[in-house]
């Protein structure tokens, strides 16, 4: 059905560590993987799936590891590639950091996980916070008594244990919107989308309900609600607590939350929206000698929805791509700074704090070699990265958030909103 | 502290070393050293010698060390399966332990222990655990139903396993629900004959409520179940689409996709004018849209997958080709597949937007991507015909660009495209011309060849074009020099006056110089048809050609069928059936989708109509061997049915080319009349020098070219084997006799070629079968009426009749004759295809031939395979009843076209067959049934013979 086999490899393709799920697969088969992506990778036909025979590879890397899943039969491809990601998630969360060195300081509680994680090919509890109340590093403390399996792997809410306390119950709401933009030489913009999520930090006591109400269109239309503005959800994508029959039905966004932090759903809208910031540039090759960028920055004016202010955008990072045998950088910026990043041919500007409605101006220098580089480069785009607080493009807003326990405790919701750059890219040249 | 202290301790004596702490009595001292082993075995060090060393660690209330303990015995027990019956008790009183955590820990490992002694020791422990009172225990329980089943399955029905596992489907934990489909669905895949997944609408029902409720990868293993579920009405398939909907929902990409497969599945069924099948396929669009912003790797996956629903639905994603645009930091592999969807969404509304983003792309740097979207420019004129004009624009500009390798792709691109829109674009072959030199792929010199013969009546310098390709011949690809070949001759045929030479030299190089079969095969071929039949020849190479079609690449609709209900999974991936690249799997059921909607038959009606009413109107596709440079002579030459080596050179060539050109020239310039006869005479010294498989009689040349062509849409005649020697001329004294055997008009016709090699003349021949098998016997006395001088061969046909006497011969169709002359007599046997004694009446009636199928024991049949058979379904059925092998009744089952065909042996005997043949799958399986089973491997074997010739 899905893995035969699991591996974590380092970048040479050695074996770190693997677990083998089902035995249909000779282990030593893993020995073809490394040689087979060398050959795809200098055909240029590097593929996620690979075979050997009838084995089939299926990959992803993450830092300097691999991790394989070998199968001999026709598996649920994006199911194994889900768990992957996964196990990635897991191990991240139990040591900070997955790389080759965490997973030999921790061999004993990542076999732990392997056996948790998946049985026969089939994924079993995933969920790294009930994880941890049962497998725990500090192995060696744990009494018999408290290795007990939580009731919650079992239960139908597998993503929140019973009996948590807060002496102040509160949830935080971060409404997320990153915006892609992407602009074409001649200044037109080619595709624009948002993103949003809706990332929750809980700390609730016991199995709180909670409601969530956004100023969704759809749900306005359905409640012959219409005031005020409303925004139209493209794709809405949940955590795995909030009812989707519920929702299908009558838009109701409807949950008992996990404890602490947690993305409890993401949209997509495809209305068409203007670049907040905006970029010029002027990019002046003179082979053999010298290379002259200039870079214009401009954000437009907004205003903000709720307090009548100006917006302030924060982190503005402009990223201008340069050749890669460019040397003796030299830069004069109206504002913020100028770096250059040689490993990644990159100048990267910095402004702090960008006011709307004002511009600002980068010109940087660089030399070139007199032997031309007979290597063919891409044109890579410029990119920017920001973040405007306090605002979101879609206007989108949560209008409440209801929770209700059966101790009927208060809590209060706090709700705040941002909005950042996905990754504009405008294309030179 | 961390673990990596374990790996570090490498002395001499270790293994003695870690035995000793293993045995020590303090337990702190027993973990660490156990540690230490597990350390050992990750890095790959062999302590299987531990063995019985650890399972005595296995008695401890620590659950860590137990923990090490499992896997280390995981590991090991394979090698050491004697020492394994020691864990065994340890196994079993830990499945009893008061800590659920411990239960389902033994109950998970000692399914993972592959070894077949200790599994029925095992069968009581599993059976209370799958009864256990803690759904953690009976979730784990169930999934080992399934590993002990992938061990024993024998033991495991036996036990009642399988029953218990069914029950579990109605568990009240949802967990324990999705655990129990996924090992019932394991095994099911395993055992397709099972039938353990009988689903009906209350275990549907049941399924549909745990969907709710479990984690994202039960949800997964429910929605992959109920996948392979048929509704039985519209109704029943709306209503679970209606549940299965919210799943779209879902933040787990694999989770969408699995919903995605069971509702393009059920929609099958949903009648197209019903409002939910619209809604539904609104529904399916912003999801799919949406796991484009997954990892790249998954995003793969999704690609893979809407590629084949765009082809299933195009309406569903027709207007979001943007999202298909290209980022700049892609993979590749990402990028390529983006490319592919962008040209099958491609329509008159979108294309400006589509061309501005591939010229784009096509100045990039990824070689391998600026040349997929040079030729996907090329599919876009192709497909979406008011776009040609820009896009032969565009690829003009490219050509300008000077960049090798695009220049290259847009001339093979360009080539294409003058096969769909033929005289409109020729404009642009000035321009192609002045980049001749700088080609240096097979490919695009092969194109440009190609376009050069195809237009060289308005191509001045054609000639001198071709000419400088000549130069090097031998140094290019098989591919040009073929190109190379057909383009002179085109050249040839149609400026006869200025091209001889070329002609000439070109085809003394391709069948004289060349160890290419196919080459030389071609050479002779154009030879042949020049020298007898110039006109016949211009009508041949210069024939109107196929139209290119855009759905060329379209996945064929069976398979496409088959691959939906296999979404999300490698199938789809590799856009090939399970059984293409899972061992084992080939007995399996292929897949396929519900009937359509108000049909009004029943789903497993084997008629072909369902099938072809789901697939709505496929799409005439052009067999994909015909390749783009399909001319009609590129089409796949089977090798001819005689493989001599190649001719020597030799001067009665050379003078046949002369006469050839001579004559072909004159015939050619003569006009139409009489052009054919005068050629054969010009024609006269060429057939001694020619090749055995052409020194056939003038007038049969023409035949076996078109028996050569396989499918060019000849009609058929019986088949016949080629001629062999039956008797040598040292054994009968001077006298050679070859021959083979034909039915023409419901007659057997032994025929036979006589040479005289004596040196005195022969006479007074006749002729006497043996008694044989099937009654052979002459008709009539064996007509020569002329003396056969020296060094002279006359045809001789024999009539023969069935009603000799019987005796069996071994083999069965071997048949012994004598024939005499005025020197002696002389025998010899021979063996005549079975196939010339199927008779004209031998089509079976519908009913009767299912009625005899059933009826003849099945130890009767007998299954052959045919390999390397390169014919169409239909193909083959004519050319089968050619022999009088008649096709009854054709059903079409998830891209296998199963032909069932009947014949009738003279003797009364009936054959029934069922042709199995598979699109892109060159081997056929044949079964046979027949009351006399010992005809079936002679009728095998003129199966082969006929289809292969």
């Amino acid at each position: 059905m899905s893995a035969s086999a699991v591996f974590v490899l380092d970048l040479k393709g050695k074996v770190l560590i693997c677990r083998n799920y089902k035995g249909d697969v000779d282990m030593a088969e893993i020995d073809h993987f490394m040689p087979l992506l060398m050959i795809h990778e200098e055909e240029g036909l590097l593929c996620p799936v690979l075979s050997h025979g009838s084995v089939h590879f299926m990959w992803i890397k993450h830092s300097n590891l691999y991790l394989v899943a070998t199968t001999n039969k026709n598996s649920n491809a994006s199911l194994v590639y889900s768990f992957l990601y996964k196990i990635v998630e897991v191990f991240t969360e139990y040591f900070k950091e997955l790389e080759e060195e965490s997973i030999q300081d921790n061999f004993v509680v990542v076999y732990e996980l392997l056996d948790e994680l998946m049985d026969f090919g089939f994924p079993q509890t995933t969920d790294s916070k009930i994880l941890q109340e049962y497998i725990t590093q500090e192995g060696a403390k744990l009494e018999v008594a408290k290795s007990k399996v939580p009731t919650t792997v079992t239960n139908a809410v597998s993503w929140r244990s019973e009996g948590i306390r807060y002496k102040k119950n509160e949830v935080f709401i971060d409404v997320i919107e990153s915006i892609n933009v992407l602009v074409n030489a001649n200044g037109s913009v080619m595709s624009s989308d948002i993103v949003g999520s809706i990332k929750l930090k809980t700390m609730l006591s016991g199995m709180p309900e909670l409601r969530l109400g956004l100023n969704d269109r759809v749900l306005f239309a359905l409640t012959g609600r219409d005031k005020g503005k409303t925004v139209v959800m493209e794709d809405v994508k949940f955590h795995q607590c909030v009812r989707l029959s519920r929702f299908d039905s009558d838009r109701t966004i409807s949950f008992i939350p996990p404890d602490g932090e947690s993305e409890l759903m993401s949209y997509r809208i495809n209305t068409h929206v203007k670049p907040l910031i905006w970029i010029e540039s002027v990019i002046e090759k003179f082979s053999h000698s010298r290379v002259e960028i200039m870079v214009k920055v401009i954000q437009r004016k907004m205003k903000y929805r709720q307090f009548k202010k100006q917006s302030v955008a924060n982190n503005v990072e402009v990223r201008v791509p340069v050749p890669s045998d460019a040397d003796s950088p030299k830069f004069k910026t109206s504002t913020g700074n100028a770096k250059y990043v040689p490993e990644k041919n990159l100048v990267v500007w910095t402004i702090k704090s960008f006011p709307g409605g004002k511009e600002f101006l980068m010109r940087a220098h660089f030399g070139l070699p007199s032997v031309e580089n007979n290597e063919l480069e891409g044109k890579p785009p410029i990119t920017v990265k920001f973040e405007i607080p306090y605002f979101t493009v879609s206007g989108i807003q949560v209008r409440y958030m209801k929770i209700i326990e059966k101790s009927g405790y208060q809590a209060l919701p706090w709700v705040r909103y941002i909005t950042q750059s996905g990754g504009k890219l405008l294309t030179q040249h | 502290m961390t673990d990596s202290k374990y790996f570090t301790t490498t002395k001499k004596g270790e293994i003695f070393e870690l035995k000793a702490e293993l045995n020590s009595d303090k337990k702190e001292k027993k973990k660490e050293a156990v540690k230490k082993v597990i350390a050992s075995m990750t890095v790959g060090k062999d302590v299987s010698a531990l063995f019985p060393d650890v399972v005595n660690c296995m008695q401890t209330d620590n659950l860590e060390l137990k923990k090490l303990v499992y896997l280390y015995l995981m590991n090991y027990a394979k090698s050491q399966p004697d020492m394994a019956i020691m864990a065994v008790n340890t196994f079993v009183k830990d499945c009893e332990d008061p800590n659920p955590l411990i239960r389902a820990l033994a109950v998970r490992t000692m399914g993972c222990i592959r070894v077949d002694k200790i599994t029925e020791y095992l069968c009581e422990p599993l059976r209370k655990c799958l009864k256990d009172e803690d759904p953690y225990v009976r979730k784990t329980a169930a999934v080992c139903v399934a590993k002990l089943h992938d061990i024993n399955a024998q033991l495991v029905e036996d036990q009642g396993f399988l029953d218990t596992l069914k029950d579990l489907i109605s568990d009240s934990n949802p967990m324990v629900v999705a655990n129990a489909v996924a090992a019932l669905s394991e095994i099911a895949e395993s055992h397709p004959n099972s039938n353990l997944l009988d689903l009906n609408p209350q275990t549907i029902n049941k399924l549909l409520t745990a969907l709710n409720e479990c984690t994202e990868w039960g949800q997964i293993f429910i929605l992959d179940c109920l996948a392979n579920y048929t509704p039985r009405d519209d109704r029943e398939s709306q209503s679970i689409c209606e549940r299965v909907t919210p799943r779209l929902s879902h933040a787990n990409s694999a989770v969408v996709l699995s919903a995605v497969k069971v509702l393009m599945k059920f929609m099958e069924m949903l009648p197209k004018d019903l409002d939910y099948y619209g809604t539904l396929l609104k529904k399916l669009a912003p999801p799919l849209v949406t796991l484009l912003s997954a990892e790249p790797e998954l995003q793969y996956v999704a690609l893979r997958n809407i590629n084949l629903i765009v082809q299933r639905r195009p309406e569903i994603l027709k207007h979001e080709m943007k999202v298909f645009f290209v980022k700049y930091n892609d993979p590749i592999y990402v990028k390529l597949e983006k490319l592919d969807i962008m040209i099958r969404l491609a329509s008159q509304a979108n294309i400006a937007q589509v061309l501005a983003e591939l010229k784009e792309y096509a100045t990039e740097v990824d070689v391998d991507f600026v040349r997929k979207a040079v030729r996907a420019i090329g599919r876009c004129a192709i497909k979406v015909e008011q776009s040609a004009e820009r896009c032969v624009s565009t690829l003009l500009d490219l050509i300008q660009t000077k960049v090798n390798y695009v220049v290259q792709e847009a001339i093979v691109v360009i080539k294409d495209i003058f096969r769909k829109y033929p005289n409109k674009y020729e404009s642009v072959i000035a321009t192609l011309c002045e980049n001749l030199d700088s080609l240096d792929e097979p490919e695009a010199r092969a194109a440009m060849i190609w376009i050069v013969g195809e237009y060289a009546e308005r191509i001045d310098n054609a000639d001198e074009l071709l000419e400088s390709f000549l130069e090097g011949f031998h140094d290019e690809s098989t591919q040009v020099q073929l190109q190379l070949l057909t383009a002179i001759v085109k050249l040839f045929l149609k400026k006869p006056t200025e091209t001889q030479e070329l002609v000439q030299q070109v085809l003394s190089l391709a069948t004289q110089d060349s160890d290419n079969p196919d080459l030389r095969d071609r050479g002779y071929i154009y030879w042949r048809l020049l020298s007898t039949d110039p006109v016949a020849a211009k009508e041949v190479v210069l024939a109107e050609k196929p139209l290119i079609s855009e759905e060329t690449d379209l996945i064929e609709p069976t398979l496409l069928e088959e691959l939906i209900c296999h979404i999300g999974t490698l199938a789809s991936v590799y856009h090939k059936p399970p059984s293409a690249f899972v061992e084992g799997s080939r007995g399996v059921q292929h897949k396929r989708l519900p009937g359509s909607a108000g049909s009004g038959e029943s789903v497993d009606s084997p008629d072909p109509g369902s099938a072809a009413g789901a697939s709505e109107a496929p799409p005439a596709v052009i067999p994909s061997q015909g390749d783009l440079l399909g001319d009609l002579l590129n089409l796949d030459l089977t090798p001819p049915t005689t493989t001599g080596p190649p001719p020597a050179p030799s001067s009665g060539m050379q003078l046949g080319a002369m006469d050839l050109l001579g004559g072909g020239l004159d015939s050619l310039l003569g006009g139409d009349l009489g052009g054919g006869a005068a050629m054969g005479a010009g024609f006269g010294a060429a057939p001694a020098a020619m090749p055995a498989s052409f020194s056939a009689p003038v007038s049969g040349g023409l035949d076996d070219l078109f028996d050569l062509g396989g499918g060019v849409g000849m009609p058929m005649g019986a088949y016949s084997p080629p001629k062999t020697i039956w008797l040598p001329a040292m054994k009968a004294k001077g006298l050679e006799i070859s021959g083979t055997f034909a039915r023409r008009a419901g007659v057997i016709q032994m025929e036979m070629t006589l040479t005289n090699k004596a040196m005195s003349v022969m006479t007074d021949f006749a002729i006497q079968f043996n008694r044989n098998s099937f009654g052979l016997a002459p008709a009539g006395p064996l007509q020569i009426l002329t003396p056969l001088s020296p060094n002279q061969s006359i045809e001789a046909s024999l009539p023969l009749s069935t009603v000799g006497p019987v005796m069996k011969m071994e083999p069965l169709t071997n048949l012994q004759v004598a024939v005499k002359n005025n020197i002696d007599v002389f025998y010899f046997s021979c063996q005549y295809p079975i196939s010339m004694l199927f008779v004209e009446d031998g089509k079976m009636e519908r009913q009767v031939f299912l009625a005899t199928w059933k009826d003849i024991p099945n130890d009767n049949e007998s299954q052959f395979q045919i390999k390397d058979c390169h014919l169409s379904s239909d193909a083959t059925s004519n050319k089968l009843q050619g022999s009088n092998v008649f096709t009854i009744a054709k059903r079409t089952v998830e891209g296998q076209d199963m032909l069932y065909q009947s014949m009738k042996l003279t003797n009364g005997i009936w054959v029934l067959a069922e042709l199995r043949v598979q699109t892109g799958n060159p081997n056929y399986t044949v079964s046979l049934k027949c009351r006399a089973p010992e005809v079936s491997q002679c009728v095998f074997q003129s199966y082969e013979a006929m289809l292969k010739n």
